[in-house]
């Protein structure tokens, strides 16, 4: 009995463990930037002008940032869940534009000013279509912020509490699950303290 | 009847080749594809490589120790992923102002994680990582000890009685 008891106690430890790892999502990478100060930075506004955002300016709210592009399909899953979610007023959401002129556009050579103009209103175009759940949208042009983020994939979503500490990062598109039964209770939560 | 002989012998051949021809050609596929895009690689990175060859050995260096985020499996020395081409960059800028191969190690590991690094640091977080290996070869090695020694004493040597000697004896004899 016991004979036969033994390997198949381990046969199946060992089946459980590997049909654990295979559900995993390999691409789900734990950020080491949750607890940690979310990293400084003074960009462009999507608004125009030389207005410009920096993550001290809010100091005192928990907010979200939102990693998008009009060339990122998955944000146009995406985005809808936002709009609606933007609408309900719970949290301010700022919206990071990472890269908008990639690197095969034509328009990635031109100088600085006219490759911000040309992000600018391709990305006004696309949120005037789509909706804008953003109170206010950077401009990362070069994607420097979002290496400074660990950001590696876009659609991306930083939690950020009122002292300015990152305290949730979501990689692909928020899904209204994921809203109502993750984001917005750490957000009520930190809304308390 | 010989046909039918040969047809089978033919079908089985061709069977055989194909199963061949399925197991080899992954590979050959991607032995080429990487042939191929090193090839893009050189061509893409030559001027560079002519403005400051240390420098693009240097970052040759650190980028293989480095894992591209996006492809995961493929480190960021031989990436084509877009973000691999900036952390390149980034990594450049951080050798022209100086800084070391664990500075800038570490600035990609408070950015990405450990999961950067294709050598992950040793610490307490990593110990399983490290060390589990050869704690379940230990274990195992234990086990087999063990299970050896159990054997051993089941085939205990057989010890003759002086009866049974004699017998034995008897029957060699006749």
């Amino acid at each position: 009995m016991k004979k036969v008891l033994i390997p198949l106690v381990l046969f199946i430890g060992l089946v459980v463990f590997l049909a654990v790892g295979l559900k995993r999502d390999p691409r789900e990478i734990p950020s080491p930037l949750i607890g940690k100060p979310a990293p400084h930075f003074t960009l462009f506004t999507l608004e125009g002008g030389d207005a410009k955002f920096s993550p001290s300016d809010m100091q005192g709210q928990v907010w979200m940032l939102n990693v998008w592009a009009t060339w990122c399909v998955a944000c146009r899953e995406e985005h809808p869940v936002l709009v609606a979610f933007a609408e309900k007023n719970q949290v301010p959401i700022v919206g990071l534009s990472y890269k908008e002129i990639q690197p095969q556009d034509p328009a990635y050579k031109a100088p600085f000013d006219e490759k911000l103009q040309l992000a600018r209103e391709r990305s006004e175009v696309w949120l005037k279509r789509h909706g804008n759940p953003y109170v206010t949208s950077v401009m990362d042009m070069d994607g420097r912020v979002g290496i400074n983020y660990g950001v590696y994939g876009v659609p991306e979503t930083y939690v950020i509490d009122k002292a300015g500490v990152i305290r949730y990062k979501f990689v692909g598109a928020v899904s209204p699950a994921l809203l109502a039964e993750k984001i917005l209770p750490l957000i009520a939560e930190l809304n308390k303290s | 009847m010989k046909r039918v002989w040969m047809n089978g012998a033919l079908n089985g051949v061709y069977a055989l080749s194909v199963s061949m021809a399925i197991w080899f050609a992954p590979q050959t596929a991607l032995a080429q594809a990487t042939a191929a895009s090193s090839g893009l690689t050189a061509g893409r990175e030559a001027p560079l490589m002519a403005e400051d060859p240390k420098l693009e050995a240097r970052l040759v260096d650190i980028s293989q120790e480095l894992r591209c985020l996006v492809c995961q499996n493929e480190s960021l020395a031989s990436s084509h992923a877009e973000l691999a081409d900036d952390l390149r960059r980034e990594v450049r800028e951080l050798i022209r102002s100086g800084k070391s191969d664990q500075e800038i190690k570490d600035f990609l590991v408070a950015r990405y994680g450990d999961f950067v690094l294709y050598r992950p640091e040793v610490k307490p977080l990593t110990w399983v990582l490290w060390f589990g290996p050869f704690l379940l070869l230990v274990i195992a090695a234990v086990g087999l000890g063990m299970y050896l020694r159990q054997r051993r004493a089941l085939a205990a040597p057989a010890v003759l009685s002086d009866e049974a000697r004699e017998r034995a004896k008897q029957l060699l004899k006749g």
